[in-house]
C-alpha cells in the first residue's frame, strides 16, 4: 500500500481517473437532457459500442481520429432517431426498449468487428494534448490539464448543458415537458418535438461517449463497454439530474476505476482479488442509489409517454 | 362505451379474432425483424437465403439439432417464467444474468459439499441450491425497491455486474480447479458425477434439465393465475396504490415477485452448469460465455410469449433454434454468430413497439364501428402500462 501514497503515483491515478470518467461524463450528460424531458434512455450502452465501433473503425481505415468522431456522433444521432420513433410514436415501454438497443448494439458491433477487423488493430487514438500555460503548472497541470481533446469537450459541456437547462427557452420546455407534459402541451410546447430534440443530443452524446472510451484505449473488442452505459444512466440519479452531480458521479467512479487499475498494476492487489475490487463501482453505484431514492425525485413524467387523446 | 345502449346490440365477436391478431402482430414483428436480418446478411457478402437454411437446418433439421435447440431453450424458458411473473408484477428484471450466476454458484456450493450424496437425492438438491441462489439474488433489489425506493433496473444490472466480478474471484481462488496446478483456468473441478443431469432416453444430448424448465413453466402458470398469490401479484403489478388501498401488502409482494423471478433464474443457472458437457462452473472468458447471455435473450422470449409461462415454451423454443441455428451459420457461411444477438434486439424493438398497434387492432376487428383508436383492455396491454408505471421506479 505504501507506493500507492506517493507523489506521482497519485497525480498518475488521479489524471487517469479524469480520463476515465469521460465516457461516463458525456453518456450521463446526454441521459440527463433526455431524463428531464421524460424519457428513460437504457439503450445507451448499445449505442456508446455502436459509437466506438464507428469511431475505432473509421480511425483505423482513414487514420484519422477526427472522422472517427464526427461518425460516431453521425451513428449516435441515428439511433436516437430511431429510439425516438419507438418511444415517441409507437409508445413502447422505455424499460424494455432500451434492452433492444442494447441487444442490438451488442450483436451489430461485434459482427461488424469480427467481419470487417477479425483480429484485434490497435489504432495511433487521439494525442495528448497540453493546454497553454495552465498544463505547465507542475502536478496540477499533469492532473487537470495534459488530456486528449474528448476529455477538455466532455467537461466543457458540463456548464453547457446546465445552462442550456436552466436559462433557455429550450431548457425551460423540457424541464415542462418532463414535469407535467400536459400543461406544456397546453401552452403550445410540442412534447414530441422536443423529447424527439433531447432523445437525439441524448443519443449523440452517447455516441460520442463511445468515441471517447475506444479512441482513449486505441482498440475495439466485443463488449467493450462492459457495463459503462449502465453505470452512466445510474450517475444521472446520483447527480439528481443535475449536470454538476453527474460530473462529481463520473470523477468519482473514474478515480475509483484508475485507483483499481493502478492497485493491479502496483501489485497491491493481485489476480483473484483485482476481480473483487473491480465490484467496487457497482456496489457503490447500489449505495449511492439507496442514499439518493428517497431524498430527490425524478422527474414527474419519467417514462410515461405522452399522448394528447389520452 | 355509454352510448353503446342506443347502438344496436353488438355483433358477437369472433372467439378467434382476439388470440389470433395476438398472434399475427408478434409474428409479423420477427417476419419484419427477419427481413432486417437478411439485409444485413446480404450486406455481409452472404445469400440471405442459403443463410435462413443453414439456420433453420441448424436448429431443427433433426433430433439432434431439435435436441440440442430445446437445451438451448431451456434456460430461455426459466428465465422467461421469471421474467413473467416479475413483469406482471409490475416490477422490470433486467437481473437475469446476476441470477443465474448466483444459482450457479449455490449450486455448485451444494455439490462440492456434499458430492457423495446418491443421485436421487443430489440432483433436486442442487436444483434447491440454484433456485435459492438465485433467488436470494433477486430479492436483494426486491428488498431494495420496496424498502429504500431503488428504481429495481438500476439495481438489478449492478447486481449482474457485481454477481459476474464475484463469479470470476471464485472461479480463480475459493472454487478453483485445484487439480490444474499452475495453469490458471477460470473453472471448479469436474463436479460430483451424481449431481449430472440425467440424460433422457433417446441418444441425444436431451437431459432432465428441459422437463424441469417445462415444469417450472407450468407450476409459475400456476403460481400467476390459479393462486391468491397470483392474484395478490398481478394487482400489484395492475395498481399498487388500489392494492395497498384494498390492503395488500405491496412491498412483501414486490420483493417475493423478484425472488421468485430471480429462482427461475438460479434453477437455470444449476441447469446450465450441472447439464453442461463439461459438468463444471466454467466462465470463459466473459460472464457471457457461462450464461449464454440468457439473463437478456430470456426477457426477449417472455415478451414474446406475451407474458404468459405457458406460452414462453414455444417462445423460447424458437428462440433457441435462432442460437443453435446462428452457430450452424457461422460454419457453413462463416457470419459470425452475434448476428442473432443483434436480430434479438431488433425482434425486442418490434415486438415491444407492437403492443400497442396488437390492442388497437383487436379493438378495431370487434368493434370496427368504435373506431381505430377505441381505448382498449387488454392484459398485455395492462403489462405494457404496468410497465410504464413500473420503470418511474
Amino acid at each position: 500500500m505504501g507506493d500507492f501514497f506517493t507523489v506521482s503515483v497519485l497525480v498518475a491515478t488521479l489524471a487517469s481517473g479524469i480520463r476515465l470518467a469521460t465516457p461516463f461524463l458525456l453518456a450521463g450528460l446526454g441521459e440527463t437532457i433526455g431524463q428531464r424531458s421524460g424519457v428513460l434512455n437504457l439503450g445507451v450502452e448499445g449505442i456508446m459500442l455502436m459509437g466506438a465501433f464507428t469511431a475505432y473503425y473509421i480511425a483505423l481505415e482513414t487514420e484519422s481520429a477526427t472522422l472517427g468522431i464526427l461518425g460516431a456522433l453521425a451513428v449516435g444521432a441515428v439511433m436516437g432517431l430511431i429510439y425516438a420513433f419507438i418511444t415517441l410514436v409507437t409508445h413502447a415501454a422505455q424499460g424494455i426498449s432500451g434492452i433492444g438497443i442494447f441487444l442490438f448494439g451488442l450483436g451489430f458491433t461485434d459482427l461488424l468487428f469480427q467481419k470487417q477487423v477479425g483480429t484485434p488493430k490497435p489504432i495511433s487514438g487521439l494525442s495528448k494534448k497540453t493546454v497553454p500555460v495552465l498544463g505547465d503548472i507542475p502536478k496540477i497541470g499533469e492532473i487537470f490539464f495534459q488530456h486528449n481533446v474528448l476529455v477538455f469537450v466532455a467537461f466543457a459541456l458540463v456548464p453547457v448543458v446546465w445552462f442550456v437547462i436552466n436559462k433557455t427557452t429550450f431548457g425551460l420546455n423540457i424541464r415542462a415537458v418532463g414535469e407535467t407534459p400536459e400543461a406544456a402541451d397546453t401552452l403550445g410546447v410540442s412534447v414530441n418535438l422536443t423529447r424527439l430534440a433531447t432523445i437525439v443530443i441524448g443519443s449523440t452524446f452517447a455516441g460520442l461517449a463511445g468515441a471517447s472510451l475506444a479512441l482513449e484505449v486505441g482498440i475495439f473488442q466485443q463488449n467493450l463497454t462492459s457495463g459503462q452505459g449502465f453505470i452512466a444512466i445510474a450517475l444521472v440519479y446520483f447527480g439528481a439530474w443535475r449536470s454538476y452531480g453527474v460530473m462529481l458521479g463520473a470523477l468519482l467512479f473514474g478515480i475509483v476505476q484508475a485507483t483499481v487499475l493502478q492497485w493491479k498494476t502496483l501489485g497491491i492487489v493481485e489476480g483473484a482479488a483485482s476481480s473483487l475490487t473491480a465490484m467496487a463501482p457497482a456496489l457503490l453505484t447500489i449505495v449511492v442509489l439507496v442514499i439518493v431514492s428517497r431524498r430527490v425525485a425524478a422527474p414527474a413524467a419519467l417514462t410515461r409517454p405522452f399522448d394528447r387523446s389520452a | 362505451m355509454s352510448q353503446q345502449s342506443a347502438t344496436p346490440p353488438r355483433r358477437p365477436a369472433n372467439a378467434l379474432v382476439r388470440p389470433l391478431i395476438g398472434l399475427a402482430v408478434p409474428v409479423g414483428a420477427v417476419i419484419v425483424a427477419l427481413t432486417i436480418g437478411a439485409i444485413m446478411l446480404l450486406s455481409l457478402g452472404a445469400n440471405p437465403i442459403s443463410g435462413y437454411a443453414a439456420l433453420l437446418d441448424g436448429a431443427f433439421g433433426g433430433w439432434n439439432e431439435l435436441a440440442d435447440t430445446s437445451i438451448k431453450a431451456m434456460p430461455l424458458l426459466l428465465v422467461g417464467v421469471g421474467i413473467c411473473i416479475a413483469f406482471r408484477a409490475g416490477v422490470i428484471n433486467i437481473g437475469g444474468e446476476g441470477q443465474i450466476i448466483a444459482g450457479a454458484v449455490a449450486s455448485t456450493t451444494v455439490a462440492l459439499l456434499v458430492p457423495d450424496l446418491p443421485r436421487l437425492i443430489l440432483v433436486p438438491l442442487v436444483l434447491i441450491g440454484g433456485a435459492v441462489g438465485g433467488g436470494i439474488w433477486g430479492a436483494i433489489p426486491g428488498a431494495l425497491k420496496a424498502y429504500a425506493g431503488v428504481n429495481e433496473i438500476l439495481s438489478t444490472i449492478m447486481m449482474n455486474i457485481v454477481a459476474a466480478q464475484f463469479l470470476s474471484f471464485l472461479l480463480q481462488d475459493w472454487l478453483t480447479d485445484k487439480a490444474a496446478g499452475a495453469i490458471k483456468i477460470q473453472q471448479t473441478e469436474r463436479l460430483s458425477a451424481s449431481a449430472d443431469m440425467p440424460l433422457l432416453p433417446g441418444g441425444t444430448r436431451l437431459h432432465l434439465g428441459v422437463l424441469v424448465a417445462i415444469g417450472v413453466a407450468v407450476v409459475g402458470y400456476i403460481l400467476l393465475f390459479r393462486s391468491a398469490l397470483g392474484v395478490r401479484l398481478r394487482a400489484v403489478g395492475h395498481n399498487p396504490d388500489a392494492s395497498r388501498y384494498a390492503g395488500m401488502p405491496v412491498k412483501k409482494s414486490i420483493v417475493q415477485a423478484l425472488a421468485f423471478s430471480g429462482a427461475c433464474a438460479g434453477i437455470a443457472g444449476a441447469v446450465l452448469v450441472f447439464g453442461s458437457e463439461s459438468h463444471r462452473l466454467i466462465a470463459d472468458g466473459g460472464s457471457a460465455g457461462f450464461t449464454q447471455s440468457a439473463g437478456f435473450n430470456g426477457i426477449v422470449a417472455a415478451l414474446f410469449g406475451a407474458l404468459h409461462p405457458l406460452s414462453v415454451i414455444p417462445a423460447s423454443f424458437f428462440f433457441g433454434g435462432m442460437l443453435t441455428g446462428g452457430i450452424a451459420l457461422q460454419q457453413e457461411l462463416q457470419v459470425p454468430a452475434a448476428l442473432i444477438v443483434a436480430l434479438n434486439g431488433i425482434v425486442v424493438l418490434f415486438v415491444v413497439g407492437s403492443f400497442k398497434l396488437r390492442g388497437r387492432l383487436q379493438a378495431w376487428a370487434e368493434s370496427p364501428g368504435d373506431g381505430f383508436t377505441a381505448a382498449v383492455s387488454d392484459p398485455l396491454d395492462d403489462a405494457d402500462q404496468t410497465l410504464q408505471e413500473a420503470s418511474d421506479g
